[in-house]
């Protein structure tokens, strides 16, 4: 069947509804997701969206500007970054002018949280800047903007999942989408293209993600000529649940939770001796690694307590000389802790029978998030080489995209800013291009490119079970290109990588049918991890140096004179291509990153 | 330990009526029954069909019955169930495929309710001024992922599905409720009808189904005494 639509959003969580909302204002849009809107990986992030409001203490967006590109290990893209930072206060108000249920401070504004990297400048302290609604700050986003789009009746098609985009002539011209509930190929013919697809955690072991976060969106840009930016940054955030790599929020160090190791030792000292606990995630993850190795891991094992234990808060809090903002000293209680962070409580109750008030939560590093992708300008359109050329109809935004906000490492508290002030963008953007151009042509067979991939699918008989491509992917993954890398993992890395996408070319689906043929599109999903996870380790390998969340032990310094650049990695079929492109520098020249 | 597993099948491609498959899994304690699931489907049967995402019961999608009570697939782990485990699709709704149902009609009862924010005002410059307390007073509302694990275990539902059914009713209660809102007024009247509000009876169902533990039924309530006096407060 063929659609047409001037613009087509691919994914519905926080950017692709930011941008649905924008672009449906002037342009016939329509949003495609492989899931209901409602269960996109966005309404899974806890702590809060960070925008300099100084509802609580004095803060600015230029301090906001200097911590992101400081926590980007200065690979982010200034302009960008200012933009962004500038952009969060307006666009977290009309959040809430949406009735985003933010809490309140005692004045009725919205209430702000410390998250880790976020500080006063003039004074190196964590400040409050994370705007939050409890511990499901992005449950709260995405239902919101969901609520907007019905009462803006945006069009969407539910579980449809795209599996390839129309370049045709230079310009984009509409994706190829497979309906699950009957297994029909459409085509969408469309003049404007904005992925809002996330990310990919499910390349590692350990991984805070969904299962549906599979890189779709940039493993079908690199197949179609598009480069991966960046993408050997991928952020292990410090705190997931031992074994599981559920997600426990940083928020729960802003309200005072401490890291312990098994002497019984606040460790983070050593590391970042002014914020502590609440350094930046790669910091955080790289010190929990170093104890573990040093025989400090509980009891031996791989992890490590997070303590949100009232007694051992207020403990700290007094050692640090932390004040509340009418200057008395910070003190919390149970209850407290079970109103701001009842989630969290939520999760240590179900999953480890454990009660965070009080017992400590076993924690272990977790793969979260994506700071390459798609690379795109600052309005969300995608440029498609080194001299960031823009490719005519094609936008990506969110955890896809790569603007770079994020640099070498993302600070908490900004994938949510970036998912609303970049899907906004993107948005008003595609929308201003689908009014001044018409409908490029299609291509004819513009879905065979698909139908092969699935027909080769279905054709395979033999023993190649996905479920062991994936495991032995993610094994391999998690080893040689996780918190820290070398030389020699890296290469097995890549080696084996390759090996499995051949064996990939044999792997054999059970179920021959239509209807919710769910088997046969993680099959379709594993073969892009499996492309993410080759660019991934190659883009990893030739980095020699170590530059935010990519920490090599052969190359431990940053070298700035080699490697202050972006990586652009073309997915060729004789494989990886490495390009590099500058990296822009506004007001903030490279120094050394403490905390 | 080895889990026994009998998993509710139908392929609307190939089966003339539903029928039950039993499995046997190798599983630990503290394993979700959503893992249970994947080893089905990853190691043994390809075909088995269910929804899932992030698997930690925020995104809702895997709404099943497990031993006859709703649940989410991946927030029941071995130990609350034990060794036995029948796990079918939830009550009230087409089957499409296995444990897959069809979501249309919940979410129209959804949308049918208005389930957005209205207030036509000119908004401040910064945020509109809102008390914690006056917060406080829909928090319990805001968790609802829209898993369906209430409305389709409602004695009600069951008898017709036209009724707008609790999670509809937790999501007007969450606006009706919001001291920034301007709709209350015409939430309450679309709910105060013969298949609205009136056909809850006050069966609690919902309230133990919901994997977010929302008082789902005191949220019920709250709503009808708004209806019944003419009053939110």
């Amino acid at each position: 069947m063929q659609h047409q639509y001037e613009v087509v959003i691919v994914g519905a969580g926080g950017a692709g509804l930011m941008a649905a909302l924008h672009a449906s204002k002037t342009a016939k849009t329509a949003v495609l997701s492989k899931l209901y809107p409602v269960r996109s990986h966005t309404g899974t992030a806890q702590g809060g969206v960070g925008a300099a409001l100084g509802n609580l203490e004095e803060d600015r967006p230029e301090w906001h500007t200097f911590d992101s590109v400081k926590g980007s290990d200065y690979l982010g893209d200034q302009d960008a970054i200012e933009f962004m930072c500038q952009e969060a206060v307006p666009t977290v108000y009309e959040l809430e002018h949406m009735g985003l249920p933010f809490d309140r401070t005692p004045e009725g504004r919205i209430a702000q949280r410390p998250f880790g990297g976020h500080t006063n400048n003039d004074t190196g302290k964590p400040v409050r800047r994370a705007c939050y609604a409890a511990d499901r700050t992005g449950h709260m986003i995405l239902q919101t903007l969901y609520q907007q789009c019905i009462k803006n009746k945006v069009k969407f098609f539910d579980e449809f999942q795209v599996l390839d985009v129309i370049l045709h002539d230079g310009v984009t011209a509409g994706v190829v989408a497979a309906e699950l509930l009957t297994g029909e190929i459409h085509v969408f013919h469309a003049k404007a293209v904005i992925f809002a697809t996330g990310g990919w955690g499910r390349v590692w072991e350990i991984t805070s993600n969904a299962h549906s976060y599979t890189g779709d969106g940039v493993a079908i840009t690199m197949r179609r000529g598009i480069p991966g930016q960046d993408m050997e940054f991928f952020q292990f955030h410090p705190t997931g649940i031992y074994k599981m790599g559920i997600l426990i929020t940083e928020g729960v160090r802003g309200e005072g939770g401490v890291l312990i190791n098994n002497e019984g030792e606040r460790f983070m000292d050593h590391y970042a001796p002014t914020v502590k606990d609440l350094a930046s995630r790669d910091v955080v993850s790289r010190a929990m690694y170093l104890e573990m190795r040093d025989g400090r891991g509980i009891d031996g094992k791989r992890y490590l307590n997070l303590d949100v234990r009232p007694d051992t808060v207020n403990k700290y809090a007094q050692r640090d000389g932390r004040t509340q903002p009418d200057g008395t000293p910070y003190q919390v209680t149970g209850d407290e802790i079970l109103r701001k962070l009842p989630d969290i409580v939520d999760f240590c109750r179900t999953y480890l029978a454990v009660d965070p008030i009080t017992q400590p939560m076993p924690v272990q590093p977790t793969a979260h998030y994506a700071m390459g992708g798609i690379p795109t300008n600052m309005f969300g359109e995608v440029v498609a080489d080194e001299e960031n050329s823009i490719l005519p109809g094609m936008y990506a935004a969110g955890e896809v995209a790569c603007v770079s906000v994020h640099g070498a490492n993302r600070l908490g508290t900004n994938s949510l800013l970036d998912i609303i002030v970049f899907g906004k963008q993107a948005g008003i953007k595609a929308a201003e291009y689908a009014n001044e151009t018409s409908f490029p042509s299609l291509p004819e067979g513009a879905d065979r490119f698909v139908l092969d991939q699935l027909d080769a699918l279905r054709g395979n008989s033999s023993s190649v079970k996905v479920c062991d491509l994936r495991q032995e992917m993610q094994e391999v993954m998690m080893a040689k290109v996780g918190v820290f890398r070398e030389e020699e993992g890296m290469k097995q890395a890549v080696e084996r990588v390759r090996e499995l996408k051949e064996r990939f070319k044999q792997v054999s689906v059970d179920d021959q049918g239509k209807v919710f043929n769910t088997d046969l599109y993680e099959a379709w999903e594993l073969g892009c991890l499996l492309d993410v996870a080759e660019v991934t380790a190659v883009s990893a390998l030739e980095r020699r140096e170590s530059r935010g969340a990519h920490a090599r032990e052969d190359y431990p310094k940053r070298l700035d004179d080699q490697w202050l650049k972006h990586t652009l990695a073309y997915l060729e079929t004789d494989g990886v291509k490495l390009k590099y492109k500058p990296v822009t520098i506004t007001r903030f020249q490279p120094k050394e990153r403490v905390y | 330990m080895e889990v026994n597993l009998r998993i509710f099948r139908y392929n609307p491609e190939t089966d003339k009526k539903p029928h039950y498959e039993k499995y046997k899994v190798e599983a630990d304690l503290t394993d979700q029954v959503l893992d249970l699931l994947n080893k089905v489907k990853w190691e043994q049967d390809g075909t088995l069909a269910y929804r899932r995402s992030c698997a930690h019961g925020i995104c809702g999608s895997d709404a099943v019955r497990i031993n006859g009570i709703n649940r989410l697939a991946c927030k029941v782990l071995v130990r609350d169930v034990g060794t036995n485990i029948t796990i079918e699709p939830i009550l009230g709704l087409p089957v499409i495929k296995d444990l897959i149902v069809d979501m249309e009609k919940f979410f129209d009862h959804y949308r049918s309710v208005m389930p957005y924010f209205i207030n036509d005002d000119p908004p401040p410059v910064k945020e509109r001024l809102q008390s914690q307390e006056q917060r406080l007073r829909f928090d319990d509302t805001t968790k609802c992922i829209l898993c369906a694990a209430c409305t389709t275990s409602c004695p009600s539902f069951w008898a017709s599905g036209e009724y707008v059914g609790p999670a509809a009713i937790v999501q007007a209660h969450r606006f009706i409720f919001d001291s920034r809102d301007h709709g209350a007024e015409q939430r309450l009247q679309i709910l105060n009808d013969r298949m609205g509000i009136w056909r809850c009876h006050d069966i609690y169902n919902c309230t133990d189904a919901c994997p977010r533990e929302i008082e789902v039924t005191k949220a019920l309530g709250e709503v009808k005494v708004a209806i019944a006096t003419g009053k939110v407060d």
